[in-house]
């Protein structure tokens, strides 16, 4: 009876990891894929089907930086996700620090309007968004990206701030207003600390946001070297169809600082994600 | 005296905290606010993105009513939708269930279920369009797939995946769900992780079974997750349009575009400005729709 018992409990545990482990391997195996033949040449890659290739070849890395210009894209990309990244954590914070602490007539009603903008999903605004961008010469010019992207994170981003920051004890702003410090400083030295674990959520969804971006990128920038990675792997791609080597080596250089920075990170994004920190 | 001086420092006060404010507002209005207006705005206009500007009221919303290949275009983002729905969030699910337990390797499955959501759309189209490439080279298949196929004794089942109107469709939807599973997954387990082990306790006493305790256990107090889940998938697949673009080559977009496609391409291609609006507008309206009525389920179902 009980060796039944330890039986059925062992075979039911087998069959949950060939599971488990089966679907990881679907993960995984493509982002492999594309790194083994980032290392092939364009001979070796049509004819070694082999997992591991005999022969690794790091000139297609070299090539795409240099001929593919994806030293320049990636430049880009890390700019772009800087600037956008510091950016939201500063402008966000502050609004979200007025929010819940400070009081000015009409707060409430603009709170509700970030509230709402994050519920109606706009998914064709980027058509009166490039007519206003034309209008303001932005077009074609970093800051006109960049505060596009701010703006798209900022709603999320005020309201992980102000619910966290609503959390914070009364009585460690007291005191410091007590020792004279002002609005300001209570924001820097008290709630920007205070609310740590909440930017490290709003940094990494925004990062993952920033460098992903390609519809944007697309419709605002025409200048190959103004252009952030996903914008240069499509062209790439479209100008040299064939070179798959030198393609697996850009889409590589794309994909594993995100999976590093993930891997670093991924305890908050599973915090952002289940709610701890809104909710 | 001193009433009015009290008066002008809140004023100032108040002036000085809405400063606060007053960049991220600034930047709202600016890039959120105008371009919504100016979307229905223009939506009334036959305007080609220079030049002058004709009020022809709802014309372009009329044109859009007869227009097949823009309905066509929801119907393809609201298969690979349904798609998202039944088979990629029933894998989340039954994956958050089994990583939902004292179970080795957990934190592994945790952490590379998730990859493939934090890779852009354009990394994860162009690595599957490399898989799925049909061609072949002195006799062999280059693509994975197609080259595994033929290897394992299926080369009946050789095909151009995304050339195939038959097929492209689908595979678009098995690849965004690839892509996608571990939103959900993360979601789902951390909702799993909230439900009250007594309750399992209590089932176990009352004599219920694995099954009996799935259905009167788990999925009653799942459902406000699912909700969110499925809301999310809804909002989040009817708008792909990148992992299209990165998968499919321009030839066969009419079997394969969605609405966001439709948009871009008024746009871009055409320099149709008033008609991408009007299309625009009305699959926000879908959108908000559907959201809302997702919402009000989900309100019904906690109330319950």
């Amino acid at each position: 009876m009980i060796n039944k018992y330890v039986l059925f409990r062992s075979a039911r545990s087998t069959i949950i990891h060939i599971f488990l482990m089966s679907v990881a391997v679907t993960c995984l195996f493509p982002i492999f894929w594309m790194v083994r033949c980032a290392f092939m040449t364009n001979q070796t890659i049509f004819v070694d089907q082999s997992l591991i290739p005999h022969h690794l070849d790091f000139n297609n890395f070299v090539k795409a930086w240099t001929q593919g210009s994806f030293g320049i894209y990636f430049l880009n990309s890390v700019i772009y996700t800087a600037c956008v990244v510091t950016g939201i954590v500063i402008i966000a914070s502050l609004a979200a620090f007025s929010f819940s602490r400070l009081n000015f007539p009409g707060k409430n009603i603009i709170f509700y309007l970030f509230v709402a903008a994050m519920m109606i999903p706009l998914p064709g605004s980027f058509v009166a968004l490039f007519v206003l961008m034309t209008k303001l010469h932005l077009v074609n010019t970093r800051l006109g990206y960049i505060l596009c992207m701010i703006n798209v994170g900022l709603s999320m981003s005020i309201l992980i701030l102000k619910t966290f920051f609503d959390k914070m004890p009364h009585e460690l702003e007291d005191a410091a207003r007590i020792d004279g410090c002002t609005k300001l400083g209570i924001w820097w030295n008290m709630a920007l600390p205070f609310a740590r674990p909440a930017i490290a959520v709003i940094v990494i969804f925004n990062s993952l946001n920033v460098w992903n971006e390609y519809i944007l990128a697309t419709l605002l920038l025409e200048d190959s070297k103004l252009m952030p990675l996903q914008r240069g792997l499509i062209i790439f791609q479209g100008a040299h169809s064939t070179d798959y080597p030198v393609l697996m080596a850009g889409l590589t250089m794309a994909a594993v600082p995100i999976i590093v920075i993930y891997l670093f990170m991924q305890k908050y994004i599973v915090k952002g994600l289940s709610g701890e920190v809104v909710g | 005296m001193k009433l009015k001086s009290n008066g002008a420092l809140a004023l100032k006060n108040n002036f000085q905290n809405f400063l606060f404010v007053l960049p991220a507002f600034a930047i709202f209005c600016i890039f959120y606010i105008y371009p919504f207006y100016k979307m229905i705005n223009l939506s009334f206009y036959d305007w080609r993105g220079i030049g002058p500007m004709h009020f022809i009221g709802l014309s372009n919303y009329q044109e859009l009513m007869h227009d097949h290949l823009w309905w066509n275009s929801i119907w393809h983002a609201g298969y690979i939708t349904l798609i998202a729905l039944t088979f990629q969030n029933a894998l989340a699910f039954f994956l958050a269930m089994a990583c939902d337990r004292e179970i080795r390797l957990k934190r592994f499955y945790r952490v590379v279920f998730f990859i493939p959501p934090v890779l852009s759309e354009v990394v994860v189209g162009l690595i599957w369009n490399w898989i799925l490439n049909p061609e072949t080279q002195n006799g062999q298949y280059i693509g994975l797939l197609n080259h595994l196929l033929y290897a394992s004794g299926f080369p009946q089942m050789v095909h151009d995946w995304l050339a195939d109107p038959a097929t492209a469709l689908s595979t678009i939807a098995i690849v965004n769900s690839w892509k996608g599973f571990g939103w959900g997954f993360i979601i789902m387990l951390a909702g799993l992780q909230t439900i009250d082990k007594q309750l399992y306790e209590a089932a176990k006493i009352d004599g219920a079974g694995t099954w009996k305790t799935f259905t009167n256990v788990t999925v009653p107090m799942m459902l406000p997750v699912i909700l969110v889940v499925m809301i999310l998938t809804i909002l989040g697949c009817m708008q792909v349009f990148v992992l299209i673009l990165a998968m499919v080559n321009e030839g066969l977009v009419n079997y394969t575009d969605v609405p966001v496609t439709r948009i871009f391409s008024a746009m871009q291609n055409t320099n149709q400005f008033g008609y991408a609006c009007a299309e625009a507008v009305i699959f926000g309206m879908i959108l908000v729709c559907i959201s809302f009525i997702t919402k009000k389920l989900s309100d019904k179902v906690k109330h319950a």
